[in-house]
């Protein structure tokens, strides 16, 4: 998020420096149950970004000092891969991991009926192969698909999405570009059947109407995104009752 | 699966999808109600029966209930029980008291270890979830030979077929012994070669279980199954 410079993001046409409008979002397929050895897989390309999650579980929790008596704990591990990035990226937890799958569980634990399983562990491993911003959302999504994927109750999926702002202007889903030298990021988890924000966190600074629209950015690509979560749920189980 | 359907049409949904308005309908397994419409909380198939509206699940763990036979693997022995995994979401606790052994304060390493296999059954499972299994009946034992094959736990009908007539095919063709633990382990124990067709018919009655060419392929995979007596 460095908004600094003279870096041009916006085209003088009003597109941006990848050809797409404002309000639009990178190309994003998903695919469930790509690992066969997981309760529950999924794959998600977002843009240039590739996140796979694995689900396992819900399992008796170890060490026991980590059960809780009334639910299950959600134990998310993600991770970007060393040659995830054309720098290569040390492997490893790093602080920036941490956040994200503090952030990522606390997410996942509002929409998974976690009360169904007390003292027993529910791990999401979220490993990011190719990152080009957006990696966290990208995994949320992933996760998502995973969890339904593994037969996890939930009470709805969630969409990991986001908006920021580049050159004085609200964008839906930043680019690598964008991300480094726009002036503000807005990764939202929102729950698209309910219209509930399970996660926000916000880089930089938008006033209260860029915020406004950013978050109507949100909605409009995680109606998108759930739809095809939904296509790639279905597509794995077609051919009727299996 | 859609015996007692009433009407509605099998839908495929994921969690968080509307099934419909709750209008007097009951909630079953699989769904929550939230504003007057029932939701669905897991990827499946729904289901009315009775005025419950419910959703079989694609995929779940094993939730232990009291009667279930299983097959069980000890995962940790302390001096007066054994902690079972069950292949769920909670272990099992064996005490001495339940197993087939006279066994003393102490020795119960003597009897089975870490990794060890057994049939048992579910005796109790609390509100807590806390999970007491039996060796303590006809046929729990522990397992000292066979192998044991995975099988999701929603395809075990499946395998067992109409009053068990699936698996007592699968026995007679392949010449072992075969059980199917309700927590998704299935034991197999017979020769080499049997034991082979055998993870080969499970593996082919989970892919095709449901289909209706699943009685064909069946047949044609009992051809190649080893003649009792070849040996």
């Amino acid at each position: 998020m460095g908004g600094y410079g003279d870096v041009q993001l916006l085209r003088d046409d009003g597109l941006r420096l990848d050809g797409r409008k404002l309000d639009e979002m990178r190309p994003v397929t998903i695919e469930a149950g790509v690992l066969p050895a997981a309760d529950g897989s999924a794959m998600v390309t977002h843009g240039l970004n590739v996140a796979v999650a694995a689900v396992y579980g819900p399992m008796e929790a170890h060490p026991r000092k980590i059960q809780r008596q009334d639910r299950a704990v959600i134990d998310v591990r993600y991770n970007m891969a060393p040659f995830s990035t054309s720098d290569r990226i040390r492997p490893g937890y790093n602080r920036r991991s941490r956040e994200i799958s503090k952030v990522t569980a606390e997410a996942l634990e509002s929409v998974v009926l976690v009360e169904r399983y007390p003292r027993s562990k529910i791990r999401v491993e979220i490993e990011i192969l190719a990152a080009e911003a957006g990696t966290r959302c990208a995994g949320i999504t992933a996760a998502a698909v995973a969890l339904a994927d593994a037969g996890i109750p939930m009470r709805d999926l969630i969409v990991g999405v986001a908006s920021g702002k580049v050159e004085d202007t609200v964008v839906l889903d930043l680019d690598k570009a964008e991300d480094n030298y726009g002036q503000a990021d807005l990764p939202v988890g929102i729950l698209p059947n309910t219209g509930e924000i399970a996660f926000l966190q916000m880089d930089g600074d938008l006033s209260p109407d860029e915020y406004n629209l950013a978050m109507e950015y949100n909605f409009k690509a995680a109606a998108e995104i759930h739809e095809i979560m939904v296509d790639a749920l279905k597509r794995r189980y077609e051919g009727g009752e299996n | 699966m859609s015996q007692g359907q009433t009407g509605a049409e099998l839908r495929l949904v994921t969690p968080g999808m509307a099934i419909g308005p709750v209008a007097g309908k009951r909630i079953g397994s699989g769904a929550i109600a939230e504003n007057d419409t029932i939701i669905a909380t897991r990827l499946g198939w729904t289901k009315e029966f009775n005025n419950t509206v419910s959703v079989d699940p694609i995929n779940s763990a094993y939730m232990p209930r009291s009667g279930d036979l299983i097959v069980a693997v000890v995962a940790e022995v302390r001096n007066n029980l054994w902690f079972m995994n069950i292949n769920g979401p909670f272990q099992g606790l064996l005490p001495m008291s339940l197993a087939p052994w006279k066994v003393e304060f102490g020795a119960a390493r003597q009897h089975m270890g870490i990794g060890d296999v057994v049939l048992a059954r579910v005796q109790e499972v609390d509100e807590c979830h806390n999970v007491v299994l039996t060796m303590k009946g006809v046929g729990l034992r522990r397992l000292n030979q066979g192998t044991i094959v995975n099988v999701p736990i929603n395809h075990i009908d499946r395998l067992r077929g109409e009053g068990n007539a699936t698996v007592q095919r699968l026995r007679d063709a392949a010449d072992s012994r075969i059980i199917i633990g309700e927590n998704g382990r299935v034991w197999i124990d017979g020769d080499a070669e049997g034991t082979a067709w055998a993870r080969e018919a499970v593996a082919l009655t989970q892919a095709s279980g449901h289909k209706t060419t699943f009685e064909a392929e069946l047949s044609a995979l009992e051809q190649n199954a080893p003649k009792k007596g070849d040996a």
